[in-house]
């Protein structure tokens, strides 16, 4: 192998790059970013970044003195690929050869139709978005944020911390039921009442209104919200849309095996864009953690040096954390196959619990609201239960 | 400076302690009865490695999964860039002794403002 293309020069992109390095991998490295920021660390861009606790130079994934013998191809977004010939193509008409192909493309937030050109409306997914919203939630204000996902309830944190007056909007009866199941997303959410944060559930945003900047957000019941700013959380879709035509399997994402392969030989997918087989679940499942983005690489890029001659392990449990209101909010496995959950440490009331989600009496998934010791010992337990 | 940490004994493999010195220093005992002692306090940001997730010669910070090799302190996995420090282990008499290093501690933004003086 010659030449590998990396596509994507976030988290998945820069541990693939890592990776190769590592595994012994002594050619031509070709990093492709849409962006023109070098590898930075988007966890705090909702939390210590917005709050202006952490700097830009804060961010950097890359180490000092770091050096992949990388070729940077920065603000270069790909926009198509030629599986015969194994060439990425480019939007500013520039085209990538490469032996070995490594899809890290990532996801991008979702957007609520209509709002496109109205100010004071933001998502938040890049350094660019973070930029723009620590710039006008420094004003203060009213703040609506639709959606009462993760990145909405840590925005709607943070912004609460800098003072402003803080409405979470979300469609479902309960915020984050999916990944947390009902019982404990009522809990994590309860987070914001606790703080003077509105919060208003089971009911959809009819749409935005205002001239050439957002003065309200207009609720279906008929409830119209005052809005100085809004922040849309309304999740993220995978950037797979430049790979539509290239033969490769898509389905909500690049179909891969447990391993990272696609179903082109030569070209395995990574982070966000990857839906990579379960064992554990028993099918495929789109992981948009930066866990999966920092150790998934390793796999794949093993799976990409050997020509797919790799027995792929079982991966650990999948991990993510959030911070809102000063807890720590920590969560491994999978919530939605268990049939019960107990709190097995702290109380609900006090936001300091320690829960275990059981399918048929064998734990399938852990919580911890501040309980970081206790959480990594059934996180680790977890990982040993097959 | 030698610090006693604790019984030999009283510290099974696959086990963690803290000494609550400033700052906090951790002893870990990995599975194959090695004994090392590192800075607690991740480089990232405020967290317990004492805490963590021991396998090998590796803990894994408990928040945000920043991996430190307990021989040299170095970074083996982000988000942390910086390594800890370590700190020279004695086991003498069935007690553990911990020489604590004289180097600069490598502690997080938040950590670091705090001691000194600054807001957390």
């Amino acid at each position: 192998m010659r030449t590998v293309a990396v596509v994507g020069a976030s988290l998945a992109g820069l541990s693939a790059a890592r990776s190769l390095r590592k595994q012994g991998y002594d050619g031509r490295l070709v990093v492709i970013g849409d962006e023109l920021h070098r590898p930075y660390d988007r966890p705090p861009l909702s939390k210590e970044f917005l709050s202006g606790v952490l700097g830009e130079s804060d961010l950097a994934l890359e180490t000092d003195g770091e050096d992949l013998r990388a070729e940077w191809l920065l603000g270069t977004r790909a926009v198509g690929l030629d599986a015969r010939e194994r060439t990425v193509r480019l939007a500013d008409g520039g085209s990538v050869r490469a032996d070995g192909i490594v899809l890290a493309t990532g996801a991008a937030a979702r957007r609520l139709p209509g709002s496109e050109g109205l100010a004071g409306v933001h998502v938040l997914r890049t350094l660019d978005d973070a930029r723009a919203l620590r710039d006008e939630l420094a004003g203060g204000g009213r703040l609506v944020v639709i959606g009462g996902g993760f990145i909405g309830a840590e925005v709607a944190s943070t912004a609460w911390a800098l003072g402003l007056d803080v409405t979470v909007v979300e469609a479902a009866p309960t915020p984050l039921a999916g990944p947390l199941g009902e019982e404990m997303g009522r809990i994590v959410s309860a987070l914001h009442t606790d703080h003077g944060v509105r919060l208003l559930c089971g009911v959809g945003v009819k749409g935005l209104s205002g001239e050439a900047r957002v003065d309200a957000v207009l609720l279906e019941d008929g409830r119209t919200i005052p809005a100085d700013i809004v922040v849309v959380g309304v999740g993220a879709r995978p950037c797979v849309e430049w790979l539509e035509g290239s033969g490769i399997a898509l389905d909500n994402g690049v179909t891969c095996g447990a391993d990272g392969r696609t179903s082109l030989a030569g070209v395995v997918a990574v982070g966000d864009c990857a839906s990579w087989y379960d064992p554990r679940a028993g099918h495929h499942r789109r992981v948009e953690h930066w866990t999966g983005a920092q150790e998934r690489p390793a796999a794949a890029v093993a799976t990409l040096l050997a020509g797919g001659a790799v027995e792929p392990g079982v991966p650990r449990p999948p991990y993510f954390w959030s911070d809102q209101y000063g807890v720590k909010i920590q969560f491994a496995g999978h919530a939605a196959g268990a049939d019960s959950v107990t709190i097995e440490q702290g109380a609900a009331d006090d936001r300091d619990v320690l829960a275990v989600y059981r399918r048929a009496g064998h734990p399938v998934a852990v919580l911890g609201m501040n309980q970081p010791r206790l959480f990594t010992r059934w996180r680790k337990q977890l990982a040993a239960t097959p | 400076m030698m610090i006693p940490a604790c019984r030999l004994a009283d510290l099974p493999r696959g086990e963690a302690i803290r000494l609550d010195i400033d700052p906090p220093v951790s002893v870990f005992h990995t599975d194959d009865g090695e004994v090392f002692a590192i800075d607690d306090t991740c480089t990232h940001q405020d967290a317990s490695l004492a805490d963590g997730w021991l396998e090998g010669c590796e803990v894994e910070c408990p928040l945000h999964a920043s991996k430190f090799d307990l021989r040299t302190g170095a970074v083996d996995a982000p988000p942390a860039k910086l390594p800890v420090r370590t700190h020279e282990v004695v086991v003498e008499g069935g007690m553990i002794y911990v020489k604590v290093s004289t180097d600069a501690p490598n502690l997080p933004p938040c950590v670091a403002a705090r001691l000194a003086g600054g807001p957390a």
